[in-house]
C-alpha cells in the first residue's frame, strides 16, 4: 500500500470505501511482535492467556518482526537493548505501529532518576503510537490500548490530509 | 573454626600479607550474644595465594565462594569483599581487600573458585578495579564502549551514547 498511500487528492466514495475496507482489515488482525522485556511481559502474557484473551481482537503473538504489524514494548528498555529495538523496528514492514506498555517504556519508570543504563522512554529510539500507563498495567489496560490503536487505524486514509489554511 | 583460629593460621603462614594486625568486626555484640560478622583484611597482591591455601588446607577447606562484591569506601579507597563457606566443615569466613583509586589492582581468585570469573568482571565493569591475572577481563553488564564506572561514588552519567540521550 505504500504506492497508493497518500496519493489521492480528494475524498470520493471510492476512496472512502477502500479506506473502510483496508482499515477494517488492518485493525482486525494486528499481529503482535512480542517484546516482553521485564515485569510487563507477565501482564502481556496474561492478556494473551484465556481469561483476557487478546486473540479475540485478532492479536496473535509472532516472534519475528517480518510478519508483524504492531510491536508491544513491554518492560524496561536498557540502552544496550535500545539499539536492538531500533534494528528490529526497522525490520518490520509498513504499516507498523508501536504500543509502549508500562511506565518503564513510556518514560523510564521508577529508574528515571538514578538508572544510568535505562533508556528513559522507548520513544527516544522509535516512534510510539499508543502509550499505556501503569506499573504494570493490568491486562484490561493493555486491551484498551489495543482498542485505542484500532481507533487510530480506523481513521487512517489513502487521501492526502488537508492542511487547515488560516 | 572461628575467624580467630583462621587468623592465627594465616598469620603463621602469610604473616606479611595480612594488612591489619587484628580481626575487625563492624560493631559490638548485642545483649543476646549476636556479633556482626568479623573479617580478615588481606593485601591485594596476595589474594590468590591466600585463597588457594584457604581452599586446600584440610582444617579449613573453604571450597565455596558465596559472594564477591566491590565496595567504594568514599575515602579514596576501593575494595573487594569475599564471603567464603566450607561445605565440609560448615564454617564461614569474610575476607576484605583494599586498594586505592590511583592504583586499583587486585589479584584475581578465578583460578581458585570458578564462580569468581563473572563476579570479578562485574567488579571491573562497575568499579573499575583491574583484576590482575583474570583470564577474560572485559565489561559484563554495560556495553563495551561505555565510559565510566557507575558504582563509584563520583560517577557522572554521560550525556549521549551513540546518539541516544542518557539522562532523563
Amino acid at each position: 500500500m505504500g504506492l497508493l498511500d497518500q496519493q489521492f487528492e480528494n475524498d470520493n466514495v471510492f476512496i472512502t470505501s477502500l479506506d473502510g475496507l483496508f482499515n477494517w482489515a488492518r485493525l482486525s488482525s494486528l499481529w503482535q511482535m512480542q517484546f516482553g522485556l521485564a515485569c510487563c511481559a507477565i501482564e502481556m502474557m496474561a492478556a494473551s492467556a484465556s481469561h483476557f484473551d487478546s486473540m479475540r481482537f485478532g492479536v496473535i503473538p509472532r516472534a519475528t518482526p517480518r510478519q508483524t504489524d504492531v510491536m508491544f514494548v513491554a518492560g524496561t528498555v536498557t540502552i544496550k537493548m535500545a539499539q536492538r529495538i531500533k534494528r528490529l523496528y526497522d525490520q518490520m514492514a509498513e504499516p507498523r505501529y508501536v504500543i509502549s506498555m508500562g511506565s518503564c517504556s513510556n518514560c523510564g519508570g521508577p529508574y528515571w532518576e538514578h538508572g544510568y543504563s535505562v533508556l528513559k522512554g522507548v520513544d527516544r529510539v522509535i516512534p510510539v503510537d499508543v502509550y499505556i500507563p501503569g506499573c504494570p498495567p493490568r491486562p484490561e489496560a493493555l486491551l484498551e490500548g489495543i482498542m485505542k490503536l484500532q481507533e487510530k487505524i480506523r481513521h487512517e486514509s489513502l487521501a492526502k490530509k488537508k492542511s487547515i489554511a488560516v | 573454626m572461628t575467624a580467630q583460629e583462621v587468623f592465627t593460621v594465616l598469620k603463621a603462614q602469610f604473616g606479611d600479607a595480612l594488612t591489619e594486625e587484628k580481626i575487625s568486626a563492624a560493631g559490638g555484640s548485642a545483649a543476646v550474644g549476636y556479633a556482626l560478622q568479623e573479617w580478615i583484611s588481606i593485601a591485594p597482591e596476595k589474594t590468590k595465594d591466600i585463597c588457594f591455601f584457604l581452599r586446600d588446607d584440610n582444617e579449613m577447606q573453604f571450597d565455596y565462594l558465596s559472594c564477591l562484591s566491590g565496595v567504594d569506601y568514599n575515602n579514596g579507597k576501593l575494595g573487594i569483599v569475599y564471603h567464603l563457606f566450607s561445605m565440609v566443615h560448615k564454617h564461614k569466613l569474610v575476607l576484605k581487600t583494599l586498594c586505592t583509586k590511583d592504583h586499583p589492582h587486585i589479584q584475581s581468585v578465578s583460578e581458585v573458585w570458578g564462580t569468581a570469573n563473572w563476579h570479578e568482571r562485574e567488579v571491573f565493569d562497575l568499579f573499575g578495579i583491574t583484576i590482575d591475572g583474570h583470564p577474560d577481563l572485559r565489561r559484563i553488564l554495560l556495553p563495551d564502549d561505555w565510559v565510566g564506572n557507575p558504582l563509584r561514588k563520583d560517577y557522572k552519567v554521560q550525556e549521549f551514547y551513540h546518539g541516544i540521550k542518557v539522562p532523563y
